[in-house]
């Protein structure tokens, strides 16, 4: 122990201690702007548009003018893309018909998207008789059939296509009505959105502020996949010959002229089914790198932990007989910053039968980690580099997940901070008692569910037959952590690891399961690993306990000792921030910015 | 209401805050929920009140009601005086610059999608005189009042850790120079060495300000330090009132004293001694007890 860390100092000013890092926001559109398919599918529609604009510059030839000696000629210098069965030119009737196309889909955009965010937004936020009314609407365009009212909006305006693509926008935007509520229903929940109310913005001020920023990215996504859609009709309609009259070109009748001639001149099918697949392809692509490019912020890449095996090293002492599991040299690092401080840095530990031994940390110590690792169940992005464990007298590196997964259950149980979340809502806890042990030993279901009842009645469930039936929503938070501890307990293991297990309980509650899990542990001669960041429940229960700060190891100690004549400056300050050992009135005392901003694990002393 | 002991702290003639006989039922179908039953307290200009209870005590939604958030059943709420129990929406647009609030949870309180500059200007909206100058100088001066360096405002929320985003979710509360604050459960979510800082600054701006606080937590150690009066909350019913010394210290009613003894210490030595008198006052209880836990 040495003292290379500078003492806590209470008088240190807060405006020190909470420099944020010089990191910089990288705009949304330059990150959009680095995947290459949305450069592609972006490059794609700019050029369409470039051609829809400045079709009469950029064609050399009129797209109606027909030369009838030069019918159904392939692709040539002169016609780039060939003639068509009157001689027009393919290139050139193309470049014109995306006019037509474009103006469509954007009409049909249009109206789905005013339509969408309009009624949606006001539905999703002002609920009540309004919302009610829109669900009916909804469910009413819902039921109308497309072609059918297309084809009678056609009747009576004349063959305009834009009647039939605002009839489209109008028919389509009940999907968008329902995306866009339904995010808004979510949005309208936060606590900013109330705090945004207490302080006295109107409610088209919120909307306004809070509410359209944070639903922006599924409503460009919902128009991304509209617009491939709203294509598909407009071709379609052009198709039937529904909208522009010929010889007008327009894609929908270009694919109509090619698949009159199919068998004759298959060419003729290329350039325009292109266009119109190339297109649709291109709004797809766009909407998936505009979703993708809104969530990654906040969502982590999936990334498979492929560590390197560790290879154990043949030196190390064997353990002492009634030592259950040794754990030695655990060092976690994460995989997308290797140069980072490993997450959790050479940390070792031993524990004996009926020992309850307490990891204690703050976010971020990597208390955490380190009991997953023994479990074999890091997070995607970690990675342990070194270790091993020593379970009842077998030794196994930490990175052999096959081994580490046999040790679940059987050997080592494990129950969860949130106790209501561990449980399927879908099925009983009958269900989830009796699935756990018919799946490791041949029982028959009555005989299961004498078991399930009999760990039930160990975890001082007083009515266990009711229990048994009864769905996790239909319990307690603390009758859900008996239960967790029920289920932990079914295969009799000799060690369990408790992440938190009493954070998500109320006081009272939480004394009872701790006073559960003491009791066991003593009636079974189980050895216990307790995460926790509280010192009270370390001092209820733990008999010795670590210290954690950055992923080092700062001391273990008995927990008498620990309290009493804490070594390292660490759980000194820790100790002295509780306010249960300030004086009242007098301010807390706080934790150096030294401390908190150290990111060198060397640089703190490493408890040997 | 149950056994109320007689507060002995001096208070003054006129409390800021008075909450009188509050109910508040929540209805859904044909069930209801009686969430508040009867409750009365009072908080006086610049004073701490600490409301203790745990989930399902109704202790949120007596600061929802104050806030406007839920409406109140039957009772009344004055405030300095002026009966807010059914204040208009213009009157509660206008109320928002007197009593502000503090969520418990830093992460969800923040818009991320907003700059911490635009969620602070928030509170002085309603304040139409402000000019774009006022309001950037009255941001600056606020951010560092709570210790957060000046670029903070330009910042999103995502640039910030839990206790740094307390403290701005703190700024934006008192920006407007409220008289009271509704703190609930302000320092649950955070690590202890933060949850320090945090309660320190509260205690400062409270000085400087002259804030009224009403501070609802589960934390009996935290509300020991902070509030000079205490109210614990049992189901909807105010069980004990008065003096936070002699409410932790000697409670009378049987839940205050089943919280206080189920609450550890972080001293394994006075920690035994506790349990032991925890576990006698378990089998004592017996039966009642069970109800209590259920």
């Amino acid at each position: 122990m040495s003292a290379t860390v500078p003492s806590p100092n209470a008088a240190a000013t807060p405006a020190a201690a909470h420099k944020p890092d010089s990191y910089k926001p990288v705009s949304y559109a330059a990150r959009l702007f680095k995947k290459p398919l949305a450069l592609v599918a972006i490059a794609w529609l700019i050029l369409v548009v470039i051609c829809a604009v400045f079709a009469k510059q950029l064609s050399s030839f009129d797209p109606l003018d027909q030369e009838l000696l030069d019918v159904k000629q392939l692709p040539s210098a002169l016609h780039w893309l060939g003639t068509d069965v009157l001689g027009r030119d393919v290139l050139s009737r193309l470049m014109h018909g995306a006019g037509p196309t474009l103006i469509g889909v954007l009409q049909a955009i249009g109206i789905a998207a005013a339509l969408g965010v309009l009624v949606g937004v006001s539905a999703g936020y002002f609920r009540g008789r309004w919302d009610k009314w829109v669900a009916q609407y909804v469910n009413l365009l819902q039921a109308m059939p497309f072609i059918v009212t297309a084809l009678a909006v056609l009747m009576v305006f004349g063959r305009s296509m834009m009647s039939a693509m605002i009839t489209f926008g109008v028919l389509a935007s009940s999907g968008m009505i329902r995306v866009i509520r339904s995010v808004t229903l979510g949005v309208r929940e936060e606590l900013y959105i109330e705090a945004a109310r207490i302080s006295g913005l109107s409610d088209a001020a919120i909307i306004v502020r809070h509410v359209l920023p944070r639903i922006a990215g599924p409503i460009i996504v919902q128009l991304s996949l509209f617009s491939a859609a709203a294509i598909t009709v407009q071709t379609g309609l052009s198709f039937l010959g529904l909208g522009v009259v010929p010889p007008n070109p327009t894609w929908g009748t270009m694919i109509a002229d090619a698949s009159a001639g199919i068998n004759d001149f298959p060419w003729l099918l290329v350039p325009s089914g292109l266009a119109v697949a190339l297109t649709i392809l291109a709004f797809g692509l766009l909407g998936d790198a505009l979703r993708d490019t809104a969530v990654e912020t906040w969502a982590r890449a999936v990334t498979k932990n492929a560590g390197a095996a560790i290879t154990l090293d043949p030196n190390a002492a064997t353990v002492d007989g009634d030592v259950v599991l040794a754990v030695r040299h655990v060092t976690i690092k994460a995989l997308n910053n290797p140069a980072m401080r490993p997450l959790v840095n050479n940390v070792s530990f031993e524990l004996k039968a009926g020992e309850t031994l307490g990891i204690v940390g703050e976010s971020g110590s990597g208390k955490t980690l380190t009991s997953l690792s023994l479990l074999g169940l890091l997070p995607p992005g970690t990675e342990v580099v070194s270790g091993e464990a020593v379970v009842k007298g077998q030794r196994i590196a930490l990175s052999d997940e096959a081994a580490l997964r046999a040790l679940r259950g059987k050997t080592i149980g494990m129950i969860f901070q949130e106790p209501m979340a561990a449980l399927d809502p879908c099925f009983t806890v009958g269900h989830h008692l009796t699935e756990v042990l018919r799946a490791h030993a041949d029982l028959s279901r009555s005989e299961a569910t004498a078991q399930a009842l009999e760990l039930l009645k160990q975890v001082q469930i007083l009515d266990p037959e009711d229990i048994m039936g009864r769905y996790p929503h239909q319990i307690s938070g603390g009758m859900a952590q008996r239960v967790g501890i029920a289920k932990a307990l079914a295969l009799k293991p000799s060690i369990l690891l408790a992440d938190e297990p009493t954070t998500a309980l109320d006081v009272t509650v939480q004394a009872e399961i701790l006073e559960l899990i003491r009791s066991i542990s003593q009636s079974h001669h189980m050895a216990v690993v307790l995460v926790t960041h509280d010192w009270g429940v370390v001092a209820d229960i733990c008999d010795r306990a670590l210290v954690l700060y950055q992923g080092v190891m700062q001391e273990t100690a008995n927990v008498v000792d620990l309290f009493h004549n804490p070594q390292h400056e660490y759980t000194k300050a820790l100790l002295r921030a509780n306010p249960h050992n300030a004086k009242v009135g007098e301010p807390l005392a706080t934790i150096q910015n030294a401390m908190l901003t150290t990111t060198s694990g060397e640089k703190m002393a490493v408890a040997a | 209401m149950s056994s109320s002991v007689s507060t002995t702290t001096k208070r003054a003639d006129k409390p800021l805050l008075e909450v009188q006989d509050l109910k508040v039922v929540f209805k859904s179908g044909h069930k209801e929920f009686h969430a508040l039953k009867g409750v009365n307290l009072s908080i006086d200009a610049a004073e701490t009140l600490g409301l203790v209870g745990e989930s399902g005590s109704g202790k949120t939604t007596i600061g929802k009601v104050i806030l406007g958030q839920v409406p109140a059943t039957s009772g009344k709420i004055l405030f300095d005086g002026e009966d807010i129990t059914h204040a208009t929406r213009e009157r509660r647009r206008t109320l928002g610059r007197e009593i502000q609030v503090v969520f418990q949870d830093p992460y969800g309180s923040l818009n991320p999608a907003r700059s911490i500059g635009d969620t602070l200007s928030e509170p002085l909206l309603t304040q139409t005189t402000l000019t774009r100058q006022d309001m950037a100088r009255k941001i600056a001066e606020i951010l560092e009042q709570v210790g957060m360096p000046t670029d903070t405002a330009s910042r999103y929320p995502a640039q910030f850790s839990g206790g740094q985003r307390q403290r701005i979710a703190i700024a934006r509360a008192v920006i407007g120079r409220p008289r009271l604050v509704v703190c609930d459960e302000p320092v649950s979510g955070l690590d202890l060495s933060v949850q320090a800082q945090v309660l320190n600054l509260l205690n400062d701006l409270q000085k400087s300000m002259g804030l009224a606080l009403l501070f609802i937590s589960h934390d009996l150690t935290v509300v020991r330090h902070v509030s000079r009066r205490t109210a614990v909350l049992f189901r909807g019913d105010i069980v004990e009132q008065g003096d936070t010394l002699q409410v932790l210290d000697t409670p009378q009613h049987a839940y205050t004293q089943a919280l206080l003894s189920a609450a550890p210490v972080p001293d394994p030595l006075v920690q035994r001694v506790k349990r032991e008198a925890w576990r006698k006052l378990q089998q004592e209880r017996g039966v009642g007890q069970k109800a209590l836990a259920a």
